[in-house]
């Protein structure tokens, strides 16, 4: 079995609105699997629907080939969610809360040196009797990491974990969830911080309006894509002076000395553009190519990319 | 079968409600005991009950009964529709727990409520009164049934509910009057006829025959009759309760 999660023709509606729309897809064991989408586009409605929280309008999804619905307890066992939101019980401690968890899931005394462990690499041992009402939030979502994990799921679901957590704490769960990964664990991720994806997903699927816009490697996404940035340094840059050709590929991280254009590999070429600059009298003083980053990728084919006003 | 995941679920919610005992076990308790100083001292020359047991006898059972009943209410509708409304019931929800141990887990730690208040009150009223034990079985069951009916109603109006004013108002205009009217303060039999019929519709008045049975032997229904209408009553809420969490109501969307 390669196959971690298995969704399909999974589709949601919420009264009039479609949440999710006939997806297809599967997560491969092992990996580490992006799902990105702008908000609303219904990553946290298909988490749920593999958690059980929400049962979808049509289709089915298999975890670790455990039917959701049908082999519910197996489907669970195999299945770790850390939601978006954060939710704790605030009278408890973070002890209680884990050993609860862990007993939920009919692990006893046995599973106490993996929480302990748990406790120990997400930095919260001397957290571990301290009410959850009296944690910051950073230390809630550290927790909820924790609860998602006491009996060791196969499939491990991040829902934006990462969303207003500091730097320090962001690193520590990055280096805490590859070593997961690197454990076997099938990692599912949403954050709308692309760089992080960009670093971390091997695989990257992309949600808009509730259908599947992506579904590919990381660097096949990235090379599939037709555009690439091409930096300019012109001190005192004046857009206005730019021949209206260039004005549709204005990008919209040029500065007040830095012009950048997105250029289309097969329609732009390099030279063209060139050319069309100096004919206008503009000089430029340096120049640099690069690549598509995903969040390009992601904005172009979520339709989000906004032209850069004049 | 989750065993283990029952055990957690059940420990929880007991724990939840010792943790403030003072509020879940206490103050009913005291409650109560008000009501026993005054309703004692007001009626017991104008109420007539069974023979060989005084007013104040006749009393405490059913104070026992009413506060068995409002509490484990109470305890589970309370603790379902926190969770509810601050999320963290996806905690349960994700856990390999079937509906029948989501529902015994609250139901045990309902009936843990009622029989430690029950049990409080009645050693808190030996100052008042000693009451005759006619069958001490007849006692537990029904104090566990009690328990356990009203336990059931709890989830369900926890799952029922939309905001606290609904869970309130499940409380003071279904549990209480129905509590308070089910012959707590007087035998139905000494009431007018019409409101005597009416009394013998309310569920929670054999759960306090039954109740008072255990501690005298002496009631105005049959016991095997009342036992009947009970277990009925109980097996409706609790297959309705049940299909509730089967369907995922207001819990799985
Ligand atoms: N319980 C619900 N009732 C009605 N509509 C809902 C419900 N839950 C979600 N929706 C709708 O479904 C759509 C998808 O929501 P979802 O939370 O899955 O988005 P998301 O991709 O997780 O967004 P975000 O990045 O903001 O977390 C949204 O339009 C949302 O309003
Ligand atoms: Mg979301």
């Amino acid at each position: 079995m390669t196959i971690a999660v298995n969704i399909e023709q999974v589709s949601k509606h919420y009264g009039q609105l479609t949440a999710l729309q006939s997806l297809n897809f599967t997560i491969p064991k092992g990996s580490f699997f992006g799902l990105l989408g702008p908000n609303g586009a219904g990553k946290s409605t298909l988490i749920s629907i593999m958690a059980g929280l929400v049962y979808p309008s049509k289709g089915q999804v298999q975890i670790m080939g455990h039917d959701v619905r049908h082999a519910w307890r197996q489907a669970r066992q195999c299945l770790g969610v850390v939601p978006q939101e954060l939710v704790v019980d605030m009278f408890f401690t973070v002890n209680q809360l884990l050993t609860l968890q862990s007993g939920y899931f009919g692990l006893g005394r046995a599973n106490r040196p993996w929480l302990q462990e748990l406790l120990h690499v997400l930095n919260l041992e001397d957290k571990s009797n301290t009410l959850m009402m009296n944690l910051s939030g950073g230390m809630k979502r550290r927790v909820l990491i924790a609860q998602a994990l006491v009996h060791k799921p196969a499939v491990v679901v991040l829902d934006e974990p990462t969303a207003g957590v500091d730097i320090e704490l962001r690193k520590l769960l990055w280096e805490f969830i590859k070593r997961l990964h690197q454990a076997g664990h099938t990692i599912v991720l949403t954050t709308h911080y692309l760089e992080e994806a960009e670093n971390l997903c091997e695989h990257i699927a992309i949600l808009n309006q509730g259908q599947l816009i992506a579904l590919d490697h990381k660097q096949a996404l990235l090379s599939h894509h037709p555009y690439r940035l091409l930096y300019l340094a012109i001190p005192n840059l004046e857009l206005s002076q730019l021949p209206p050709a260039l004005h549709p590929k204005i990008h919209s991280s040029t500065t007040a000395d830095q012009l950048v254009l997105q250029l289309h590999q097969d329609h732009d070429p390099i030279a063209t553009v060139l050319d069309t600059l100096r004919s206008a009298n503009l000089h430029f003083t340096d120049l640099h190519t690069q690549q598509p980053r995903l969040e390009d990728v992601f904005l172009s084919l979520t339709h989000r990319a906004v032209p850069h006003s004049l | 079968m989750n065993a283990y995941g029952l055990y957690t679920l059940l420990h929880k919610e007991i724990f939840r409600f010792l943790k403030v005992f003072v509020q879940t076990i206490l103050t009913p308790i005291i409650t109560v005991l008000l009501y026993l100083l005054v309703f004692s001292s007001v009626l017991s020359h104008h109420v007539k009950v069974y023979e060989n047991v005084s007013y104040i006898q006749f009393l405490v059972p059913g104070l026992m009964m009413m506060s068995i009943i409002q509490n484990a209410f109470a305890n589970t509708s309370s603790s379902l529709f926190q969770s509810r409304m601050t999320g963290n019931v996806v905690f349960m929800l994700v856990a390999p727990l079937s509906n029948w141990e989501i529902y015994l887990g609250f139901i045990g730690a309902a009936i843990a409520r009622g029989l430690l208040v029950g049990m409080g009150l009645w050693i808190a009223a030996l100052y008042f009164v000693i009451l005759p034990i006619h069958n001490p079985f007849i006692l537990l069951i029904f104090a566990i049934l009690g328990s356990a009916v009203l336990g059931t109603l709890g989830l369900i109006s926890a799952l029922w509910a939309d905001k606290w004013e609904h869970i309130s108002a499940f409380q003071n205009f279904v549990i209480l009057p129905l509590s308070f009217l089910s012959g707590v303060f007087y035998r139905v039999d000494t009431l007018p006829e019409f409101w005597e019929q009416i009394s013998y519709y309310n569920p929670f008045f054999y759960l306090i025959e039954g109740f008072r049975y255990g501690f005298f032997g002496v009631a105005d229904v049959a016991l095997s009759t009342t036992f009947l209408i009970v277990l009925t009553f109980y097996t409706i809420t609790t297959l309705f309760c049940l299909w509730l969490l089967h369907t995922g109501y207001q819990l799985r969307h």
